[in-house]
């Protein structure tokens, strides 16, 4: 720690820290655009210059310098740094009259208007006006992706953008061109950008060159209705704020939370917004003569009811699916166990998963930060750049700090890192346990492509057998981890939402006349066969809608509160953003009322008390942002399982990352996307 | 006045042989063994009694930037030596005329220097357009390499490589983290210091670089001893130093001049004097465009040296003069220099790619008077703001050839102000078609 004096208060600091950090410890605000916590410094805006005495007579870049290059006072007293100090005050303004003088200051037509670091700064530490009387630059504007509009024009050049896509996402999609007055950001060729977290380079930007295009010209950041809640696009559980305006969500932006998502979300956290809007289910139906008609609640929930009543409980299914919350799931056990039936399944993919193996054998227990430990990684069927693209920028810092290997099993694609190639089949990853020595503290990352085949026990017990052999599981460091893709799914597990003894599972349920009623709460990634009479309850018109009998319209997770657990079993709370439209209702409301219309009400009556009810049964519900953590000694038991594999290639179950789930396939933005990452794999194939 | 037997470049004409056979007969590569036995310590110790100071303008001390190198080399960091042959000062053309006519200085001098700190592998970063002195610099090095003076089983017993690099024409990478970036293969913008490159430099490796001519005087300093060298111009300001003289002198010319030679001396010595006499004098900048200019009073009995100009609040530099008498438009030779700025401004940092633009779009309107007094002052406060608050010092030098003419030919700004103000439209009287 080393003591320095910022404007006269005294601080101790660690000697890494640069002197913008120390001054900010001090309660100095020092003004910055280059500057990012989690991007590498550049220095090259000069908004944070501060005196130093001692140093150069001239004013230091205050971001650039640490605090250790600081030489201490003849008599040994702590080096000093003025923030507030004529020379820093005239130095600040002109860099900031600088900065001002090719931007075009169209602040009444700019998106960034309210929210903009120029316009605050200017406001605070600038001069009272220019005395620029030349004629301004104009920049033309680069097509850089549908999901982030560019103005560039106002464009400061701060690179928080380029530093952003070549350490953070990993695809050096942006640069600038041209040098001196004439240098431009652009993505070189005018492409698209390739990242999954491009919609970033948006919030980063600290004026507003580059904005979100789906959200352009929609609103003022003042008239914002801001709800901090947790996305469901993937299983990470990223930390979202959503900002809503009367009764429409408008956009999405990330929250901090170091444990989960830093300060990033993937673009399909971000912009399934018009998802929202589109293809929504607003009111019940039931289908007669083989077409759907609209109807009314009543009339629904009792022909359900009257369906209900006379299925004997063997041929009734439940199925979940992946965007549900921990109550509804809650809820629509409850009621399968009233009705009596075995058949429950919340894994539709068909994973190998089994919450009575314990929690560690499906939580992602090293943790996502704890992915920042690790001294090796072993991917197994996954692709998580898809599959979670923010935890894969997690192990991208990890594989930038250096010292870290990472070893593949499964597609051999672009993971934004270096790693080595096992193979493509089960018997590459036997072959590696064999030869690899072991690893320190190995992350063993399983994902749903290894898991959701008929083999899939099989190699869950090998994954286990390396996370055993090669250092990834012992009492300080449980490195066996499942990645998930549902958002719904470690709750559902945690809640044991599956076949009880002599129940089908969801691949068995859906097959021809296995059953001849099937409550749907939301799983759209299943088709079910012909013949049983299928209760969807679910938001979207979407596959599961198409094969329903009688839909029973819910809420998407922007339009109730919920429970998440997410892939490290870390549990988050959810809340509420704006209402469901139309009559559709929020999820547990609909099984409860069905309940009731079976004659039987379920023991809740209002969300308060089923959640009560949730987390009396199930205790680590109650700790909100916590995780209970799994037994390593279930990684053990697991190990010891045996069987044979088959001789297929892994593969990842996401085919297309922006089409993941029904909100998502209703989003246009998404369709672009999509087909602009299809003709970019067409065009690499040619 | 230097004695021809004092003078280091004995070929800087290209009169005689610039071969490898040539620069032996001029002594050069003699007994570079014995040189290189006086070992690292002894060698950074003799140059930094020498008082050689860095001649790429900023006038280091250069035994002082060796020693700064780490006296224990780590096998995983090995040691670089840089040559900056970047040479794009507008007037200076010192470097070239080294390259291209007494190459052999350079490469003896780059062994020696890489020996004493530790450096396996130099590397010469020679200016985009320099095509024959870099030919000619490859042809010397070659030779070396043939007579097995330098490679990795020498005569000389210290395993060295010298490597020819061909840069792009950028003036700014001239600037030492550019030039390393550059070298490396990014795009040539300045990096933050600190961390200096003696610390993290090339490949992050420790660094040291330096300009041409610091690094070519060298195995003479050694051969003739460090007091011999000290011995030429005033106390801090030793040796002998390339002047590049252009402008209005009757014979410009490459000289090499003891230091603090005056600057009539210098000129009349070897320029023929000024065009139309000295009363013809209007102003100099003594130091390639990067410094103050000096009106004629001030410079005229001035020692050319780094003290004596930074005391008048200019600088020796490059030891570029460039000499401009009084049909000189000064405010349009500076607006020129704006111009060069502001196109070689790299864009990274604020105040340099916004700030030089300003000036020179300023500047030009100034050339024609197009401007009123009070922005002047205004000129001078933004040039102001961009020097010191940049990451390199390409900010510190479009600020200084500004702040010059300001300082000393503020009178003649306000008179073209006057003249344009008293006859705003000054578009060519219309003749009738005939």
């Amino acid at each position: 720690m080393t003591k320095i004096l910022v404007d006269g208060v005294e601080v101790d600091v660690p000697g890494e820290f640069t002197l913008l950090q120390a001054c900010e410890e001090a309660g100095a605000e020092v003004p910055r655009f280059c500057y990012h916590e989690r991007l590498s410094i550049a220095g090259n805006c000069r908004m944070c210059l501060v005196e130093v005495k001692g140093g150069p007579p001239k004013p230091q870049a205050s971001c650039a310098m640490s605090v250790k290059d600081l030489r201490p006072g003849p008599n040994g007293a702590p080096p000093e740094v003025f923030t507030k100090s004529p020379m820093v005050k005239k130095a600040r303004e002109g860099v900031m009259e600088f900065l001002l003088l090719n931007h075009p200051l169209d602040c009444p037509i700019c998106d960034q208007g309210g929210e903009c670091d120029l316009q605050d700064q200017a406001l605070v530490f600038g001069g009272d006006s220019s005395r620029y009387h030349e004629n301004k630059r104009a920049v033309e504007d680069k097509f850089i992706g549908p999901l982030v509009k560019t103005e560039m024009t106002r464009c400061i050049h701060c690179t928080r953008c380029v530093r952003f896509t070549a350490e953070v996402a990993g695809t050096s999609d942006m640069g600038a061109i041209g040098r001196g007055e004439d240098m431009e950001i652009t993505t070189y060729l005018e492409g698209a950008m390739t990242s999954e977290l491009q919609g970033n380079v948006a919030d980063l930007c600290p004026v507003g060159a580059l904005l979100p295009k789906p959200q352009n010209f929609r609103a003022r950041p003042w008239e914002y209705q801001k709800t901090e809640t947790i996305d469901v696009m993937d299983a990470l559980g990223s930390n979202i704020r959503v900002d809503s305006r009367g009764r429409e969500v408008i956009r999405i932006l990330p929250r901090v939370n170091d444990l989960v998502n830093e300060e990033w979300i993937s673009d399909k956290t971000r912009q399934i917004v018009d998802g929202l809007k589109t293809q929504r289910l607003d009111r019940p139906y039931i289908r007669e003569n083989g077409r759907l008609r609209p109807a009314n609640w009543s009339e629904a929930l009792s022909l359900v009811a009257a369906k209900t009543k006379a299925t004997p409980a063997a041929r009734i299914g439940a199925l979940v699916g992946d965007l549900a919350a921990a109550e509804e799931i809650f809820a629509l056990k409850l009621l399968a166990e009233q009705l009596g039936t075995p058949h429950l399944d919340c894994r539709q993919d068909g994973a190998k998963l089994d919450a009575k193996a314990g929690r560690a054998s499906y939580l992602f227990n090293a943790t996502i930060a704890g992915i920042e430990e690790a001294d090796g990684l072993l991917i197994i069927g996954s692709n998580p750049r898809k599959e979670s693209p923010v935890l894969n920028a997690r192990i991208r810092k990890r594989w930038l700090a250096g010292d870290f290997t990472v070893s593949l099993v499964g597609e051999a694609v672009d993971l934004t890192y270096d790693y080595h190639y096992c193979g493509a089949g089960p018997e590459s990853l036997s072959q590696f346990i064999k030869s690899a020595q072991p690893i320190g503290k190995l992350l063993v990352l399983i994902g749903q492509g290894a898991l959701a085949r008929p083999d899939g026990g099989v190699l869950l017990s090998l994954a286990a057998q390396a996370a055993q052999k090669l250092g990834g599981a012992s009492a300080e460091w449980n490195g066996f981890s499942v990645l998930h893709t549902a958002a719904a799914r470690v709750g559902a597990l945690d809640l044991g939402f599956t076949p009880a003894p002599g129940g089908l599972d969801a691949q068995s349920m859906a097959q021809a006349g296995a059953l001849d009623l099937i409550f749907n709460l939301g799983a759209d990634e299943l088709s079910i066969h012909p013949g049983a009479f299928v209760v969807y309850i679910g938001t979207h018109g979407d596959r599961g809608a198409h094969r329903a009998d009688v839909i029973l319209p819910g809420a998407s997770f922007t339009e109730k509160s919920g429970l998440y657990a997410n892939t490290e079993g870390r549990v988050q709370l959810a809340s509420r953003v704006v209402f469901p439209p139309g009559e559709a209702r929020e999820d547990w409301a609909i099984l409860r009322a069905l309940s009731g219309a079976l004659g039987a009400p379920l023991p809740f009556d209002s969300l308060a008390t089923l959640r009560k009810k949730l987390i009396e049964t199930y205790p680590h519900f109650g700790r909100i942002d916590q995780i209970a953590p799994g037994s390593v000694s279930q990684i053990a038991t697991l190990a010891s399982a045996a069987g044979d594999v088959s001789r297929e290639s892994l593969r990842s179950t996401i085919t297309d990352f922006y089409l993941t789930n029904p909100i998502a396939r209703a989003s246009a933005v998404m369709a672009e996307c999509s087909a602009l990452a299809q003709s970019r794999l067409t065009q690499a194939a040619e | 006045m230097l004695s021809d037997s004092d003078r280091i470049f004995t070929n800087l004409y290209g009169l005689g042989d610039r071969s490898l056979s040539g620069a032996k007969k001029r002594g050069q590569w003699d007994n570079t063994k014995a040189l290189l036995a006086l070992g690292r310590d002894k060698i950074i110790e003799e140059v930094k009694a020498s008082g050689l100071r860095g001649r790429g303008g900023a006038g280091f001390s250069t035994g002082m930037k060796w020693s700064f190198m780490p006296k224990e080399i780590d096998p995983q960091r090995p040691h670089y030596l840089v040559i900056n042959a970047d040479e794009s000062e507008p007037g200076t053309c010192k470097d070239r005329e080294i390259m291209r006519n007494d190459p052999h200085t350079l490469v003896e001098g780059a062994m020696i220097a890489s020996y004493a700190m530790g450096a396996h592998a130099c590397y010469i970063y020679v200016r985009g357009e320099f095509i024959a002195e870099r030919e000619a610099l490859q042809a010397a090095v070659d030779e070396a390499y043939a007579a097995n003076l330098i490679g990795k089983n020498n005569t000389h017993g210290y395993p060295f490589d010298l490597y020819v690099h061909h840069g792009a024409g950028a003036y700014i990478c001239g600037e030492e983290t550019a030039l390393i970036e550059s070298l490396e293969g990014k795009k040539g913008m300045p990096r933050l210091k600190p961390p200096f490159p003696a610390n993290v430099g090339l490949y992050g490796c420790p660094t040291t670089v330096n300009n041409v001519e610091s690094i070519a005087v060298v195995p003479t300093i050694l051969r003739r001893g460090a007091a011999w060298f000290a011995g030429i111009g005033r106390p801090n300001n030793a040796g002998t130093k390339l002047f590049c003289i252009s402008g209005h002198v009757n014979t410009p010319c490459n000289i090499e001049e003891a230091m603090s030679i005056s600057f009539r001396e210098l000129i009349d010595a070897h320029c023929g004097g000024v065009r139309g006499g000295w009363d013809n004098l209007l102003a100099v900048i003594p130091g390639g465009s990067s410094v103050r200019c000096l009106p004629a009073h001030e410079i005229i009995d001035c020692p050319m040296d780094f003290d004596s100009l930074s005391k008048l609040g200019s600088g020796l530099g490059t030891a570029a003069v460039i000499v401009m008498d009084k049909s000189t438009d000064i405010i349009r030779a500076i607006a020129r220099l704006s111009y060069f700025y502001k196109h070689e401004s790299c864009g990274q940092c604020t105040p340099c790619r916004e700030g030089t633009g300003w000036m020179w779009r300023v500047m030009q309107r100034m050339v024609e008077g197009r401007a009123q007094k009070k922005e002047i002052d205004m000129l001078f406060d933004v040039s102001k703001q961009i020097e010191g608050h940049t990451i390199c010092a390409l900010g510190d030098a479009a600020a200084w050839p500004v702040q010059g003419l300001i300082t000393h030919f503020r009178d003649v700004i306000e008179q073209r102000i006057d003249q344009y103000t008293a006859n705003p439209h000054s578009d060519p009287v219309r003749v009738a078609a005939e």
